[in-house]
């Protein structure tokens, strides 16, 4: 094995031409767990740790520019008004040592169904930035997925950064474990109001091959949204609109039955999930709608 | 491979480094420091918990090389680290790193014997471990490493933590014996006699 250490982004981009199976290491929460029980041995290791920018974050006009590296801990204290879905979420990942070292750019690398960032990045809306040596391009995160633990990028490329939507409005994450730390999800969710485009997105984690959308629940309820005049009216969600929404966000799992759950418990769990973090949300914008109003 | 870093405030360096080697095998196997504790080599237990330029990490999970030119802490110079932020001097804030820290060869020899190893008296002990003695916060022994690495850099964050501050900060860090009731128990009675300047 070599141990490759890049001093500069130029130079890992360099060396990953080079030696396409080097495998990127930052926080090596996933990567050491491979080399320690000896599932993987790279033929290169390559530390990114030199290169400060990964560690560092961007607040731009529509989204933030979150670096690869940026570890969960300042995601959840520093970036929580801007995206406080992956706020939520990172939260949720491991424990203080994991989260202090772990970052977005690994749980992208690693593309398991399970990874906690998922479903706030597909439900907020997320380009990730890959680039190698032929240039740099923007991958919208719905294609980003491409199966378990496989992702869209080529072997030259490694992940900069990750560029998410600001919130417009409430988001939500929600995730189903045997206790509040140090889970890998059974199950989870993440939902996002876009009060702008009158829209909703989610994210569904550890039901399917991949992270997903519920998709056609999200039509659904846009739709509902939409037709009820809810949006301006701000009145309460109709219980039978959040059960349909449920019920599709159910189905839009294909889960399966291993140690931490059943395919049954998981598309009932994925069910609750979003009726709740649909209420939660909608209550959270009929507030804050309700607080403008009453100030003007 | 070989990695220069910083231990306990010196200097160190370890040859012959296997690529894919732990920050926490280079602390145990090479610089003799056992006190960081091996076990689930997954970062689900927290008893190899160390600073690495002052972030409390899982040491498994740090690829030795990655350590490199950076500062480290395990529970051997805990002590000594404490007693320099209570004198207001961070490690390598203040002097030159050859006088201040821990020796290599006195971390080695460190124990928590004094002349009386049950109570702690007769030896330097960072208030958190005065506190998990005094409080009966220890059993078999095998997380305090990682737990005190981790609850010392909670006060130095959080000097007035609540409960649930507590649990969160050591919801990394298993134990299997003690229930964790007397380790809540230390840690508050460490806050507190942090706040009162004991």
């Amino acid at each position: 094995m070599d141990f490759l250490r890049p001093a500069s982004w130029e130079e890992a981009l360099a060396a990953k031409a080079e030696h396409p199976t080097a495998v990127p290491i930052a926080g090596g929460t996933d990567v050491m767990v491979e080399i320690n029980f000896d599932h993987r041995r790279p033929e290169y290791l390559m530390d990114l740790n030199r290169i400060g920018d990964l560690s560092e974050w961007e607040v731009g006009e529509d989204s933030v520019r979150l670096g690869a590296s940026v570890p969960y801990t300042r995601i959840m204290e520093d970036l929580s008004a801007e995206l406080p879905g992956l706020a939520l979420a990172s939260h949720t990942v491991a424990s203080p040592q994991i989260r202090n070292r772990g970052g977005v750019g690994g749980n992208l690398g690693t593309a398991s169904p399970a990874g906690d960032a998922h479903p706030a990045l597909l439900a907020a809306g997320a380009e990730v930035e890959a680039e190698s040596v032929r240039g740099r391009r923007l991958i919208p995160i719905d294609e980003f997925y491409k199966g378990v633990k496989r992702n869209a990028l080529e072997p030259d490329e490694l992940i900069r950064a990750v560029h998410v939507k600001k919130a417009d409005g409430p988001q939500q994450f929600s995730k189903v474990g045997t206790r509040n730390a140090m889970v890998i999800a059974v199950c989870a969710f993440g939902l996002a109001l876009h009060p702008e485009t009158r829209t909703v997105r989610t994210g569904i984690g550890s039901a399917a091959p991949t992270p997903v959308r519920a998709k056609t629940a999200e039509e659904f309820l846009n739709a509902a949204l939409e037709e009820g005049g809810f949006w301006d009216s701000g009145k309460i969600i109709t219980p039978s609109v959040a059960k349909q929404f449920a019920e599709l966000c159910s189905g839009a799992c294909n889960p399966i039955d291993d140690v931490r759950g059943t395919a049954n418990y998981r598309r009932h769990a994925v069910g609750v999930m979003a009726r709740r973090t649909l209420t939660w949300t909608w209550e959270s914008y009929r507030g804050a709608r309700n607080a403008t109003e009453g100030a003007a | 491979m070989r990695v220069n870093f910083t231990v306990n405030g010196r200097p160190q360096e370890a040859d012959d480094v296997w690529e894919g080697e732990s920050l926490l095998y280079v602390l145990r196997e090479r610089m003799g420091l056992p006190g960081s504790k091996n076990a689930c080599e997954q970062g689900e237990c927290g008893s190899c918990t160390v600073r690495l330029d002052g972030v409390p990490v899982c040491s498994c999970l740090v690829a030795a090389g990655q350590a490199q030119g950076r500062e480290v802490v395990t529970v051997e110079g805990l002590a000594e680290f404490a007693k320099d932020r209570a004198e207001g001097c961070a490690t390598g804030a203040c002097g030159s790193a050859a006088g201040k820290g821990t020796t290599l060869d006195q971390a080695k020899r460190w124990q928590a014997g004094g002349t009386d190893s049950q109570t702690g008296e007769g030896t330097e002990l960072a208030p958190i471990q005065q506190a998990f003695i005094d409080a009966g916060a220890v059993q078999c022994g095998f997380c305090t490493p990682g737990l005190l690495v981790a609850a010392d850099e909670m006060l130095e964050r959080n000097p007035n933590p609540s409960d649930a501050d507590i649990r969160e900060a050591l919801s990394g860090n298993l134990c299997r014996c003690t229930g964790y009731e007397k380790i809540m128990d230390a840690v508050r009675l460490a806050a507190a006699r942090q706040s009162e300047g004991v």
